[in-house]
């Protein structure tokens, strides 16, 4: 299977060509999306971080923007630094430039004179990039250059028993063609973890998939904080989900049943090819952050209560095998899966009229939550803010 | 007759409903080849479950082939198995570990 895509110099192919907008901090936030506004194949992150903080969370933040910056479904950046946060703009984009060769060009607010005079210098270099990224023609890949990204959010009990298997199926026949996926949400692992564990590639991977678990709730409870209060969620709970454990043993489901090869630190780039999985938080947006700065082109959700969300610069494709929820909310909604909670197909047969579905997205079909120009993030913290 | 419940592994003891089941009307899902029902003993919600036998308090709950928590009170075949009548067992993580120098820990 091929599909086309962006060549890029480094890494694998991109799926999309965005010029990205990208913020330094929370406070060139607003100017970033007002320049994205301004040119046609610009996108924007809202980054809620950046400053007043400790180094575990700048760490973690610079990991989430340079990957951000390196996805291969960004053509180039523009960055948008204030002057006085803790990573500025201009070391950013040094930063950048030794992990990418694609443009990159930055802006300090208070070093231009305020947001008018930063706009009006970012737009000019956000629609000169944005021509150029015109002007590129897309080429034949092989389907092994797909990373796709699987998560799941506001599941109820058709979750696991439908669109997870399904997601599941497709992940197995990427893998089977050479493709990789990653599975993240390492909280809801938990109960689920021994099962998960057996598809180890090796014992040193299946010890570390259960090390991940016993550190995740070693570190809440160092905290004096119980994963099991706050997982279900309520919603889980109203949707039938009663148990952590009955949620992760769902949950797990969607990576499929092919060896893993790698366990990967949150926002981490893979350096195998198959079945990945991610140490990430279970909440959903900050999982497919995420990834998506792990370089995923693309990413398949899962749901059964529904939900709106979307990434800027990887497609997300929402699936859901709850019937109600895809009538109640199909303008957000991309797949009805419910075919397989009704028995009149299986859930290895609408795994593979995915895999179709996920051909087209990375031929070019936007997502309901790509064309509303849905534009999610979250990043993960480690400490508290200071 | 339609199925109205799902079984994932023969040895659950639970069933998921895929409709509203109301008090007093039966469940019927697949094991296997054989289809099989029980009679719905209070209203049971959309995607939840319902108990397959009598649970003593402290009896685990199986789904997918695994435990998904123990009930936190008896209940009786037929019943409503929710978040308010069973909990999360911690994991004993340590025992679930290989020993890399062979054979389990």
């Amino acid at each position: 299977m091929q599909f086309w895509g962006y060549k890029r110099s480094e890494g694998r192919a991109g799926i999309r060509n965005h010029v990205l907008i990208l913020p330094t901090c929370v406070c060139g936030s607003e100017t970033a999306r007002i320049v994205a506004s301004q040119v046609k194949g610009a996108v924007n992150i809202v980054f809620n971080t950046g400053c007043s903080d400790v180094q575990a969370n700048t760490d973690m933040s610079q990991k989430v923007l340079t990957g951000f910056a390196c996805n291969p479904n960004v053509f180039g950046v523009v960055i948008i630094g204030l002057g006085c946060e803790t990573v500025g703009h201009k070391p950013l984009r040094e930063k950048m430039r030794k992990m990418t060769s694609k443009p990159v060009v930055s802006f300090g607010i208070q070093e231009e004179g305020g947001t008018l005079k930063t706009i009006e210098k970012a737009v000019r270099a956000a629609r000169e990039m944005a021509a150029d990224a015109a002007l590129q023609q897309k080429e034949l890949f092989d389907i092994s250059n797909l990373l796709l990204g699987i998560e799941c959010g506001g599941s109820d009990a058709t979750s696991g028993l439908a669109s997870n298997p399904a997601v599941g199926e497709l992940s197995d026949l990427l893998v089977d063609i050479g493709a990789s996926t990653i599975m993240s949400e390492s909280i809801e692992w938990i109960g689920g973890e021994h099962v998960l564990a057996k598809r180890a590639a090796t014992p040193e991977i299946h010890n570390q998939i259960i090390q991940v678990c016993k550190n995740y709730e070693e570190h809440l409870k160092a905290a004096g904080q119980d994963c099991r209060a706050g997982q279900p969620t309520p919603g889980n709970k109203a949707g039938g989900l009663s148990t952590l454990d009955e949620k992760s043993l769902g949950c797990i489901r969607k990576g499929g049943t092919r060896p893993i090869v790698e366990v990967l630190e949150q926002a981490e780039r893979p350096t195998k090819t198959g079945a990945i999985v991610m140490d990430t938080a279970g909440f959903d947006i900050s999982s497919v952050t995420s990834m998506v700065a792990g370089g995923c082109n693309a990413v398949i959700f899962t749901t059964g209560r529904g939900t709106p969300t979307g990434n800027a610069i990887a497609p997300v494709l929402k699936v859901t095998a709850n019937s109600r929820t895809y009538k109640m909310m199909e303008d957000n909604m991309d797949v009805d899966l419910s075919a397989i909670i009704t028995g009149e197909k299986t859930y290895k047969q609408m795994g593979r009229e995915l895999l179709d579905v996920i051909h087209d997205v990375c031929n070019g079909k936007l997502t309901k939550a790509e064309a509303y120009g849905f534009s999610d993030i979250a990043v993960n913290h480690v400490c508290r803010f200071v | 007759m339609k199925i109205n419940a799902l079984m994932i592994d023969e040895i659950d003891n639970v069933v998921t409903c895929v409709e509203e089941v109301s008090k007093g009307s039966d469940v019927f899902y697949r094991k296997g080849d054989e289809i099989l029902s029980l009679k719905a003993e209070e209203n049971i919600p959309y995607c939840h479950k319902i108990a397959l036998k009598d649970f003593a308090k402290g009896d685990e709950v199986i789904k997918y082939g695994e435990m998904l928590g123990k009930t936190l009170e008896p209940i009786s075949k037929g019943h409503w198995v929710y978040d308010k009548n069973i909990y999360s067992v911690p994991r004993d993580y340590d025992s679930e570990m290989i020993d890399l120098t062979g054979g389990k820990r």
